[in-house]
């Protein structure tokens, strides 16, 4: 196993805080199912995390017995169910160090918490920050979920600005080199993933946070992958808006958060019209509730939120240092076994440093043929192990490594490495299948 | 599951030594398919000639699955006339649609009886119907479904 070592007078590896998985995986009771026979091996918590007991019971309980719609009911189930709601908003604010619980935005998930900032930005905007046209830019990156790469090319094709973006380098790096040309006086907004669900890159921010404020745009952390596996605060990172999704970090399906500066919320248009996100409505206007109601119409997810509170609880609970740390022992141990795996050629970062624990790789049988990742993951399938194949809805990023599909491995606080040698086992038997 | 259902050693042997691979002239119709969800992709050419199927070359890139499949409408199709390529097809689009409740016809598919397992395997069933997809929208550009057979 790699060993890092760490200068001393710094703070040791052992005084990090640990987490005890045995007692984790027993609050997640699918991690104890079987599948085709073998204990089921889960390894795609980067696509969605399992639940534990407590967040299904919370959920549960809400359902039975505080039931009601929020913010337009005066009888005590209807307060009862907007303090839970309001509740969460609060629990979700102070877990990311949000100054304010109104600047947290419930949504379905981290694609309509983006959509939402790229429907602020229009040829009419009364706000100049949020004022996009031809001759303006905003820059990505080459490691995009297609759900923080669509938005942007719509609304480029809205109000004729332009799309450009960061490459990567074949390290599976951010290549900042091109930093100063690519982030000017024209770019509006740097809209980038801090943690990349295809290739487990962590993203340094700093240098392009300063970068940003030098030229007045606004930067937007992708932070699906990051806000579920580490210590995360949005004071510290200096930046504008972060996305998450509550799936990913053993929530239910259904909620994401958007959490945006509150100064800059209230400069933004509303997204979608409808209930609950209007101030004095009459037939020929409305004026709009300030954020964030202005950003929920309708009735929103209500027993969700009820849900992602507790999973937010839990994670405190476990700690997220403690959940951080586990996960980096974890990419070590991986990183080193499927090393010793003939054939496989891993994509990103192959140091367990600014990378977490979600690893892709393309293998390849003895005579040097590719094996096809759907063909490996339908075979570890057969042996109880859980991998996703595809594109991982990053297509660009699979183009610049030159392969149509990759295979990934992705941990949680509940993996063990005893599932990283099960997915090593499986792997040698993917290769005696297509030797 | 029982893996070796689905990756019977037909399907492995086509996969390895697929035919008809790599695209060829003379052709009356290209098409290029792919899956959207994993990204494989397939290119197939049609030459029809008499109210028969000259020739269907493909060029494709994608899981054991998809590409035998490709090699086995390749060794099914060419030579047949048009018509009952069309019933062939027809044939082993059931097949795959039947999630497995269908006893194949090993008259009419030939070494395509291997795919019933993959019919089991709802995820894969896109695989194998790729290049027969992409064969009968070729065969409809080419327009050579309106030969009388
Ligand atoms: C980096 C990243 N961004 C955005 C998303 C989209 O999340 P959701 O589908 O919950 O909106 C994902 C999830 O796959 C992701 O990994």
């Amino acid at each position: 196993m790699s060993v890092i070592t760490i200068p001393e007078g710094m703070p040791q590896y052992v005084e990090k805080p640990r987490l005890d998985v045995e007692a984790i995986r027993a609050d997640f009771p699918i991690l104890s199912r079987t599948i085709n026979g073998h204990p089921m091996v889960y390894l795609d918590s980067g696509n969605t995390s399992q639940k534990p007991r407590q967040v299904v019971e919370a959920m549960v309980d809400h359902y039975f017995h505080h039931n009601a719609n929020v913010s337009r009911a005066i009888y005590t189930l209807g307060s009862e169910a907007t303090e839970a709601y309001e509740g969460a908003r609060a629990t979700v604010a102070e877990f990311i160090g949000a100054p304010r619980a109104d600047e947290i935005v419930f949504t379905k998930n981290s694609t309509e918490a983006i959509n939402l900032v790229a429907h602020a930005f229009s040829g009419t905007a009364a706000d100049p920050r949020f004022r996009l046209g031809p001759g303006d830019e905003i820059v990505i990156s080459e490691m995009e979920h297609h759900s923080n790469l669509v938005p942007w090319q719509l609304l480029c094709e809205r109000t004729g600005a332009t799309l450009k973006w960061f490459g990567v380098t074949d390290q599976g790096r951010l290549d900042e080199s091109n930093l100063d040309e690519l982030v000017t006086e024209r770019t509006k907004i740097v809209s980038l993933v801090h943690y990349s669900n295809i290739l487990g890159t962590i993203n340094a921010t700093s240098r392009i946070t300063k970068r940003a404020k030098e030229v007045g745009a606004l930067v937007l952390l992708d932070c699906s992958q990051s806000v579920p596996h580490l210590p995360f605060d949005v004071v510290d990172y200096g930046v504008d808006f972060i996305a998450f999704t509550g799936h990913k970090m053993l929530g239910p399906t259904g909620i994401g958060v958007l959490w945006g500066r509150y100064e800059l919320l209230e400069a933004m248009p509303p997204f979608l019209g409808g209930g609950s996100m209007v101030e004095t409505v009459t037939m020929p206007r409305t004026t709009y509730a300030p954020p964030p109601a202005r950003f929920e119409a309708g009735t929103p997810p209500i027993a969700e939120a009820v849900g992602l509170a507790a999973a937010v609880r839990y994670l405190q609970g476990v700690g997220m240092e403690a959940i951080q740390w586990h996960e980096k022992e974890l990419t070590a141990y991986a990183l080193d076994a499927l090393a010793t795996v003939p054939g496989l050629h891993v994509f990103g970062p192959t140091v367990p440093v600014g990378r977490g624990g979600t690893i892709s790789f393309s293998l390849a049988a003895d005579d040097g043929t590719p094996i096809h990742p759907h063909d490996v993951g339908q075979v570890l399938d057969s042996l109880g192990v859980q991998v996703r194949v595809g594109h991982h809805c990053a297509r660009p990023t699979c183009v610049r490594f030159g392969v149509a599909a990759m295979t990934r491995a992705s941990f949680y606080l509940y993996t063990t490495t005893g599932e990283v040698d099960a997915l090593v086992r499986g792997l040698a038997q993917v290769r005696k299948v297509f030797a | 599951m029982q893996l070796d259902q689905l990756y019977q050693e037909i399907i492995l042997d086509h996969y390895k030594r697929p035919l008809g691979r790599g695209l060829r002239d003379p052709y009356e119709a290209e098409t290029h398919h792919v899956n959207p969800t994993c990204g494989d992709e397939i290119t197939l050419r049609v030459h029809a000639d008499d109210g028969k199927i000259a020739d269907v070359s493909w060029e494709g890139q994608g899981c054991s699955i998809s590409q035998a499949s490709a090699s086995i409408l390749h060794e099914l199709l060419t030579g047949t006339s048009v018509g009952d390529a069309l019933k062939v097809h027809e044939t082993f689009v059931e097949l795959m649609q039947s999630k497995g409740q269908i006893e194949p016809d090993e008259s009419v598919l030939g070494d395509a009886v291997a795919f019933a397992g993959v019919a089991k395997y709802p995820a894969r069933v896109k695989c194998a119907l790729l290049s027969w997809m992409a064969f009968k929208d070729a065969l409809a550009r080419a327009g050579a479904m309106e030969v009388p057979s």
